[in-house]
C-alpha cells in the first residue's frame, strides 16, 4: 500500500457516490468542451481565409450585388494580380430539403488558380472532346470545362451523399427560381479541414445566363494581391474608386471578410462561453458538497490517522489529492469525450462552417478546469482535515 | 530513567466562559517496561492523561517526558513525526480503516517511514502474526471478530515499534474471553517485547494484569 493507494481506496469506498459525482464531472465538461467548441470553430472559420486575397462586396450588405464592370477597374488596380468572382446560389436538395449544403457560382477560370493551393482535386472525370483548359487551371477539371452544367463537390459532400461522378444532382434554386441540374465532374479535398468540402461550386455563366437573365451581377469579387503587405492600400484604393457609385463597395482581407460571418453571430459566442462557465460553475458546488459530506464521514478516520502520526500537511494533501484524482479523471475523459464526439459528427451546418472542431487547447483548458474545480472542492475538507482537533474527533466517534 | 514523566500537570478544558479543570497538579512517575493501569471513575480525567502522554493534547501547565523527549518543545509536524515513532494506541472501538485489509490497516503508521512497500508489507505481516492474526491479512475488519479487531489495533500499534504503548479500555468493547486474549496480549508484550504500557480501565480484572494500578478521582492520583 502507498499513500497514493489509499486515495484510490478512499474513492473507492462509495462507489455509487464516485461515480455520480464523476460522471457530473464528465458531463460538464463534456459541455464546457463542446461549447468552447463551438469557438474553436468558428475561431477556425475566420482562419480559413487568407490574408494575400481581398474581398470586395457591396458596402450595404453582401446580399445586394455588385455590377459586372467592376471587374476590369479593379483587375487595373495596381498590386492587383488577378480577380475572380463568385455568388452565393442557396438551392435545396428537392429530394432531402432539411439536408442543407453550400453552393456557389463561381468564376472557374479565374477561381480555381487562385484556390489551387487550398484544395487537390481527387476524382475528375473524363473529358469527351480535347480536353482544354483556361491558362493556370488544372488540366483535371478539363471535362468540367467542357460541360456548362458541370459541377466540383467537395469530398466530404460528394461520400455523404453517395454520389459517383457524372452523375446529375438537381438543385431546386430558392433566390433564382426553378430546377437546376448539375453534372458532377470532379471532387476537390480541401488541405486544411477548415476549409471545409461540402460546397458545390459550379460554372458562374450557367447561372448568369439561366438565373439572372445575362445581367452579369456579380455577388463579391475575389482580388488576388500580388504582395499581401499592399492589403490595406489596395482596399482603401478599390473602396475610393466606388465610394460615390450606386453600389458603394466594401474591400476587406478574405480572413477579415470571413471574420465578418462570425461577427454576425452578435454575442453568441460571449453567451456560449459564459453558460460552459456557468456549468462548471454548478458542478463545481456539487463537487465541493460531496467532497464535503465524504470528508466529514470520516472524521474520526482523519483523527486516527492524526494520532498515528500523519501530520497536517500529509492530511491535508491526500485529502486534497482525492478530489483532485477524481475530477482530473472525469474531466480527462469528459473533454476528451467532447472532442470525439463533436468533430466525430462532422457536422458544419451545411458547409458554412468549416467541421465542428475542439482544439486540443480546449482539452487541455477543460482538464485544466477539472483539476482546480477538484482543488477547490477538495480545499475545504482538506483544510478542515488538516485543523482537526485529534481529541475533538476521538470525542465524537466514541 | 522513568519512561514517561509526569510533572505538575494541570490541564484545563475551556467551554465557552466555563473553565473546566481535569487534572490538578498531576505528577507520576512510570518506569521503563512498567505496565499500569489507570482507573478511576468517568471524567476522572484518565483518558485526558493518557492523550497527554500520547502527544495528542497540551497540557495546560507543568510538563511531561517521554523517552527523555519534552512535549512541550515539539509541536505540529515535530509531534506527530514523535508520535509514529515513539507511540502506540489502542483504542476502546478499535478504530480501523475499514476499507483497508488488516495487513494494509497495520501498514499505515509505516506510510510515513522511508521503507520499500515489500519490506513495509513484510514488518505488518510479521507484526500481524505476533498478535495471532497471519491467517487474516487479507481479511477486512468487518470480515473479523471484535478481538480480531483488537488484534489488529495492536499490530498496528507496535508495527514501528514504539517503545510506549497506549490503551484506553482495550477490553470495554469484548467479551470475557476475547478481553483475556488481548490482555494477554499486552502482557507478552511488555514482558517479551518489553513494551511500557499504560491502560485505562474501567474492569478491575483488566486492571489486576498491569504492575500497577493507579487511581484517579477529579484529577488527582488518590493512591
Amino acid at each position: 500500500m502507498s499513500l497514493f493507494s489509499l486515495v484510490l481506496v478512499n474513492l473507492g469506498r462509495n462507489k455509487l457516490r464516485t461515480a455520480l459525482t464523476a460522471l457530473s464531472v464528465v458531463v460538464a465538461l463534456f459541455l464546457f468542451c463542446s461549447l468552447r467548441g463551438v469557438l474553436d470553430t468558428l475561431d477556425a472559420a475566420i482562419k480559413v481565409g487568407s490574408e494575400a486575397r481581398l474581398v470586395t462586396r457591396n458596402a450595404i450588405s453582401l446580399i445586394f450585388p455588385l455590377p459586372p464592370a467592376y471587374r476590369e477597374r479593379l483587375a487595373a488596380q495596381p498590386g492587383v494580380k488577378t480577380v475572380s468572382w463568385g455568388n452565393w446560389f442557396g438551392g435545396r436538395d428537392p429530394v432531402d430539403p432539411g439536408d442543407f449544403y453550400a453552393q456557389f457560382a463561381v468564376d472557374a477560370a479565374t477561381y480555381f488558380p487562385i484556390y489551387a493551393s487550398d484544395i487537390d482535386l481527387i476524382l475528375a472525370d473524363r473529358p469527351q472532346g480535347p480536353g482544354m483548359v483556361p491558362a493556370g487551371v488544372d488540366p483535371k477539371l478539363a471535362a468540367f470545362f467542357e460541360d456548362r452544367t458541370g459541377c466540383v463537390v467537395g469530398e466530404k459532400l460528394f461520400r455523404r451523399k453517395g454520389w459517383r461522378l457524372g452523375q446529375t444532382v438537381t438543385v431546386s434554386g430558392t433566390i433564382f427560381p426553378g430546377t437546376w441540374p448539375f453534372v458532377i465532374r470532379a471532387v476537390y479535398r480541401a488541405k486544411d479541414p477548415a476549409f471545409g468540402e461540402e460546397a458545390l461550386l459550379f460554372h458562374w455563366k450557367y447561372l448568369e445566363e439561366k438565373g439572372m437573365g445575362g445581367s452579369g451581377l456579380v455577388g463579391w469579387y475575389v482580388l488576388e494581391l500580388a504582395d499581401p503587405a499592399a492589403a490595406g492600400r489596395v482596399s482603401r484604393a478599390v473602396d475610393a474608386l466606388y465610394e460615390n457609385s450606386a453600389a458603394a463597395t466594401r474591400t476587406e482581407t478574405e480572413r477579415a471578410f470571413q471574420a465578418g460571418f462570425v461577427s454576425m453571430y452578435g454575442n453568441v459566442p460571449f453567451l456560449i462561453g459564459l453558460i460552459g462557465f456557468a456549468v462548471v460553475f454548478a458542478i463545481l458546488l456539487v463537487a465541493a458538497n460531496t467532497m464535503m459530506m465524504a470528508a466529514r464521514e470520516r472524521t474520526g478516520e482523519h483523527a486516527v490517522l492524526k494520532t498515528l502520526g500523519f501530520d497536517d500537511r500529509t492530511l491535508f494533501l491526500l485529502v486534497l489529492a482525492e478530489g483532485a484524482l477524481l475530477t482530473f479523471g472525469a474531466g480527462l475523459a469528459g473533454s476528451l469525450l467532447a472532442k470525439l464526439v463533436l468533430e466525430g459528427s462532422g457536422f458544419n451546418a451545411g458547409g458554412l462552417l468549416p467541421p465542428m472542431t475542439v482544439s486540443w487547447g480546449t482539452v487541455a483548458a477543460g482538464i485544466a478546469i477539472a483539476v482546480f474545480m477538484g482543488a477547490v472542492s477538495g480545499l475545504f475538507p482538506a483544510v478542515r482535515a488538516a485543523r482537526l482537533q485529534i481529541v475533538e474527533a476521538l470525542r465524537k466517534v466514541d | 530513567m522513568a519512561a514517561v514523566e509526569v510533572r505538575n500537570v494541570r490541564k484545563v478544558y475551556r467551554r465557552d466562559a466555563q473553565e473546566i479543570p481535569v487534572l490538578d497538579g498531576l505528577s507520576l512517575d512510570i518506569a521503563d517496561g512498567d505496565f499500569v493501569a489507570l482507573m478511576g471513575p468517568s471524567g476522572s480525567g484518565k483518558t485526558t492523561l493518557l492523550n497527554l502522554i500520547g502527544g495528542i493534547d497540551t497540557v495546560t501547565s507543568g510538563s511531561i517526558r517521554v523517552g527523555g523527549d519534552d512535549l512541550s518543545r515539539l509541536t505540529g509536524r515535530a509531534l506527530a513525526r514523535w508520535r509514529s515513532r515513539h507511540i502506540g494506541f489502542i483504542f476502546q472501538l478499535y478504530n480501523l480503516i475499514p476499507v483497508l485489509t488488516a495487513l494494509e490497516n497495520v501498514e499505515l503508521p509505516l506510510l510515513l517511514v522511508r521503507m520499500s512497500p515489500k519490506e513495509r508489507r513484510e514488518r505488518a505481516r510479521v507484526a500481524l502474526e505476533l498478535v495471532g492474526l497471519g491467517d487474516r491479512l487479507k481479511h477486512y475488519p468487518r470480515q473479523l471478530s471484535g478481538g480480531q479487531e483488537q488484534r489488529v489495533a495492536i499490530a498496528r500499534a507496535v508495527v514501528s515499534d514504539p517503545a510506549v504503548l497506549l490503551a484506553d479500555e482495550p477490553t470495554g468493547d469484548l467479551d470475557r474471553k476475547a478481553a483475556g486474549e488481548i490482555l494477554d496480549l499486552l502482557e507478552r508484550l511488555n514482558g517479551e517485547y518489553k513494551k511500557t504500557i499504560v491502560m485505562v480501565t474501567h474492569d478491575p480484572h483488566a486492571a489486576e494484569r498491569a504492575h500497577r494500578v493507579l487511581h484517579l478521582e477529579k484529577g488527582v492520583l488518590s493512591n
